[in-house]
Parts: C-alpha cells; structure tokens; sequence
C-alpha cells in the first residue's frame, strides 16, 4: 500500500475512532470510574466499593436487580412457547404467498414504536378497557376488572415484545430441518412427542439459543413497557437507574447500578455466543 | 410432517390466535382514536374525527395541540442529523472494512457491533456522565457555559447515533460486500479517474443502501425511547412526550397520533424496504 493508500486508511479510520472513542469506550470507562468512586462530603469523593457495597446492602437494590432478572427469564421462557408453534407452522407448514404472507405479517408490528404497542395494551388492559369489558359482557366477571398494573400485565406486554426476535431467529433454524427427518421418525414408531423432542427441538437449538439471548436482553434493557404496564409495582432495575440519575441525582450510584445491568447483559451475551459456537459478527449480519 | 384432521385445525387456529394477539394493540390504539369520547376506552360513543383537528371537551386534538406538534418537530430535528450522522460514519466505516486491511480489523469489526448488545439505558447514562465531566473540566478553564453538553438535543442526537452507526454501518457493508470490483477496475483501466470512478460506479451502485439505511436510521430515531430518556431537556421528542402523557391518563389524541404515526412508519419502512431490494 503507497503513502496515498495509508493517508486514505487513515482518513477512514477516524471516524469510527472518534464514534467508538468519543461515544462508547470513553463514557464506559467514565462510568466505571464513577461507579467506584464514594462521597466523602458534599462534593469531595474518593476511590471506594461503597456503591457497590450499598447495592447489595439494601435488599430492595438487590431484589430489584434479582426480579429484573428473573422476570426476564419467565418473558425469554414464554416467549419460547408462544412463538415455536408459529414459527414451525411457517417454516414448514405454510407454503408459497401464504409463507410470505405470515411471515410479512409478523414483521408489521414490530415496525410501530413500543409506545403505541404498550398504548395498545393498555386500552385492552385497563380497568375500563376491552377485556374487563368483555369478561362482564361473558357473565365472567361481576364489575370491572384491573388487569393493568400488576405482573400478568408486565408478562403479556414484555412477550409480546419480544416475540419477533424469537420468530425469526427459530424460523431460520427451522427452514432447514429435513421433512424426511420427522417422517422417518414418525414411521419408527416414534410418537409425535418423541419426534419433536428428539427431532425437531435439537435442529431448533441454534434458534432457540439465539432468540432467548436476544429477547433477554431486550427485557431487562427494556423501561417503557415494564413501568407503563407495571406502574408503582413494576419494580424494574432501569427504573431504578434511572431514579438514581435522573431523580436523586446520585451518579454513583447510578453508575454501579448500570454497570451491573451492564454485566448482566454482557455475560449472557458472552455465554449464549459460546454456546452456540457462533461470534458476534455473524449472528450479527445475518438478520 | 403432514398434520391431518383435528390436529391440523387445532394448528392453525393457534396460528389465528397469535396473529390476532400480534394485532389486537395496533387495531384498539387505532378504533379508539375515532371515540367521541374524554377516555380512549369502551364504552364507544359514537364517531368522530375531533381528536385529529378539533377541540373536543375542551381539550387539544392532534393538529390543535401546539405540545404534541413541537414534540413531533423535535423528534423530525432529531432525526435528520441523527441519521446523516449514521449514514455518513456508517458509510466510512463499510469503506474501511470492506476495502482495506489494517492490523486489528477483526477486532475492529467486532467492536464496531458492541453498541448493539448494550442496553440503551446505559448507553445515555455513561453519555450524559461523560459529557458532564468534560463539561464541567472545560467551563472551568474557559470561564464559558457550555450548553450543549447539559441534558439535551444535542446530547439526544450523539446518544441516539452512538447505536444507530452500527446498523447503517451494516447495512452498507452488506450492499459493499456485493459489489463486482471488476466494473471498478474496467472504469479505472479506461481512464477514469479515483474520483470519477467513486462518482459515477460506486455510488450509483450504493444508493439503495444509502437511501435505506438514511430511513432505517431515521425511523429508528424517530421512535427511540430508552436512551433518549436518560439525556432529554426540555424539549421533548415525541416518545418522551407521549409516554409522560400515558403514564397521567391520556385523551383519544394520543390514539390520533399514534394511528398517524403507524401510518407514516409504514409508508418509511414500505421506502426503506424498496430501496433495499431493489439489487440487481
């Protein structure tokens, strides 16, 4: 490569330097600062774990964190249930403008911002809302019914969330599972249950691995959906950075609880990524 | 794998279900916009369309209501630098891994996807800290308020780009990588100069991704939440708006938008989907 050629490279490279540096590495590494850093008086800090030693002193920083989690585990889970049946439907039920078809109309609302969606939920939901209605209506219900606010709520609207990052990745790995396969299965003798756990649920794994990492990590990102629908229950860990920062103006420890979130997130990424042997770039350019 | 009989119509209706589950929020958000009435709720009493341009009980529709119009102004001035920006670095940073080679490009590519697998959340927080750090280091030194580091839309822009760079530097490698450099090297070989070829070959060829990934980014500025959260001012794009809205209790005006709002995502994404198909 001449000097023109390295001069060009170069030029290229500043860019992503300066959004990489300036917008990313820089600011995690300010907030990694932030974190270990403890108040000694009124704008005096020094170097110290008390952030972090605070956040696992006080149960409801810890429970927080613990029901954001594992609420996240019951949303990737039930998402899991919902969408498999769909996805094999369409990668190997469906044919031809009807394939297209579902598979287009399963992208739609996911196009629309998660506020109007949660909007939506909330019109179902909501004490006077359609389906309090309907259960009266049905003669199942005396008087209205507050099915907004509390988990059930957080649940539906979290799953219904995630579920097209389930779809398609189990689509994908689907597509590829060989007819044969299920007959030869099924002419063995091998009952319908069989065949799909030993069958179809094993070729499904790369799907089923990369959907629930992506859906995990959307949920506990997640902060609309869980606070609208959850209201003063929710008790979300992005709401209680977000209280941190924005309401309490303590960055500290504001810093240390996104840096947990952070830790979260990544390790699963991590983990989910070994597992399935595959890297980031191209699970990543693949969509 | 020939399901037959009752087994058959139990799977399909399952299917029915869900996609009435994946549409029954759109289609309430959008009935209810029409309800002559304060709550966006049932009972329906009968229809209107003041919640679109009228005053009704006293209160704003969508096109009377001066807060929800600049909400929607902020979110447009957001979103176009937003996704020049993305469009622009996303461009360079295609270019720089698709056509040179450099000590560390692996690596490179793989960070260049990290703002991806971090929550939103944590990308506006470590943003807005950082900005005050430096902002509060050079006040001191220059004696001067710097504004635009505080809370705010510039802030919002650089933390909404900080992800949607990533997707747009996809997007162009994607379409980058597909590019016959044989046409590059015959437009060389008959005298063209660098400039020239990038002019009149490579770009026309990486228009559709150009155009695409400019309203992939746009849209997905326009509806972003969850960072832009954490570095908002006072002015407030619409999600911001609307999401202070719902949590008080809204009127059927936020329906209203909310219709307007999936319509026009629709006409971008049907865009944004075009200009990217349309390969060669």
């Amino acid at each position: 490569m001449g000097r023109a050629g390295r001069l060009s490279t170069f030029l290229l490279f500043c860019p992503a330097l300066l959004w990489l540096g300036l917008l990313i590495v820089a600011p995690l590494v300010d907030m990694g600062a932030l974190s270990v850093s403890e108040r000694v008086s009124s704008d005096e800090f020094r170097f110290g774990f008390a952030n972090y030693a605070t956040f696992f002193e006080e149960p409801v920083y810890w429970q927080t964190f613990a029901r954001t989690a594992g609420f996240a585990i019951i949303v990737t889970a039930a998402t899991l249930v919902v969408a498999f049946p769909t996805a094999l439907y369409i990668a190997k039920q469906a044919k031809g403008m009807g394939r297209v078809a579902l598979f287009t109309l399963s992208l739609l609302p996911f196009w629309v911002s998660e506020l109007v969606r949660t909007l939506g939920w909330m019109i179902l939901l909501r004490e006077s809302g359609l389906i309090s209605g309907l259960l009266q209506w049905l003669g199942l219900a005396q008087g209205r019914v507050e099915l907004l606010y509390n988990d059930g709520a957080m649940l539906v609207g979290l799953v219904y969330g995630g579920l097209l990052f389930m779809l398609i990745p189990l689509i994908n790995a689907l597509d590829s599972l060989d007819e044969h396969l299920v007959e030869a299965g099924l002419d063995l003798g091998g009952s319908r249950w069989t065949v799909m756990r030993r069958i179809i649920i094993p070729h499904a794994m790369p799907g089923i691995v990369a959907g629930s990492i992506v859906v995990f990590m959307l949920t506990i990102g997640n902060f609309a959906t869980a606070v609208l629908l959850g209201g003063k229950n929710s008790l979300w860990f992005t709401q209680a950075i977000y209280d941190q920062f924005i309401t309490r103006f303590d960055w500290p420890q504001g810093a240390a609880f996104g840096f947990m979130l952070l830790g979260l997130s990544s390790v699963l990424v991590w983990l989910g990524l070994k597992l399935t042997g595959q890297s980031l770039t191209r699970s990543l350019q693949q969509p | 794998m020939n399901p037959t009989g009752l087994r058959l119509v139990l799977w399909r209706l399952y299917v029915a279900l869900f996609y009435g589950f994946l549409f029954a929020p759109l289609v309430v958000v959008g009935v209810f916009a029409f309800n002559d009435s304060l709550f966006p709720s049932p009972p329906w009493k009968g229809f209107t369309l003041d919640w679109f341009v009228g005053h009704p009980f006293g209160k704003s529709g969508v096109l009377t209501d001066p807060d929800m119009l600049g909400a929607v102004l902020t979110s447009i001035w957001v979103a176009i630098p937003v996704a020049l920006l993305s469009v622009g670095v996303g461009t360079a940073n295609a270019f720089l891994l698709e056509r040179r080679r450099f000590w560390g490009k692996a690596f490179l590519s793989v960070a260049m996807l990290w703002p991806l697998v971090i929550p939103g959340v944590i990308l506006g927080i470590s943003i807005l800290a950082f900005a005050s750090r430096i902002a509060n280091g050079l006040e001191d030194m220059l004696d001067t308020d710097l504004d635009f580091m505080r809370p705010g839309l510039p802030l919002v822009i650089l933390g909404q780009a900080s992800f949607i760079v990533s997707i747009a530097t996809l997007v162009v490698g994607a379409r980058l990588r597909k590019f016959d450099r044989s046409l590059e090297e015959a437009a060389l070989d008959l005298g063209a100069s660098g400039g020239r070829v990038l002019r009149t070959v490579l770009m026309p060829f990486l228009r559709p991704a150009l155009i695409g990934a400019f309203l992939i980014a746009f849209l997905m500025s326009f509806e972003n939440f969850n960072t832009t959260l954490m570095l908002v001012g006072s002015d407030s794009p619409l999600p911001i708006y609307m999401y202070g809205q719902m949590r008080e209790g809204a009127t059927p005006a936020i329906n209203a938008i909310s219709l307007l709002l999936v319509l026009a995502t629709g006409i971008l994404a049907g865009g944004a989907a075009i200009a990217s198909n349309r390969r060669r």
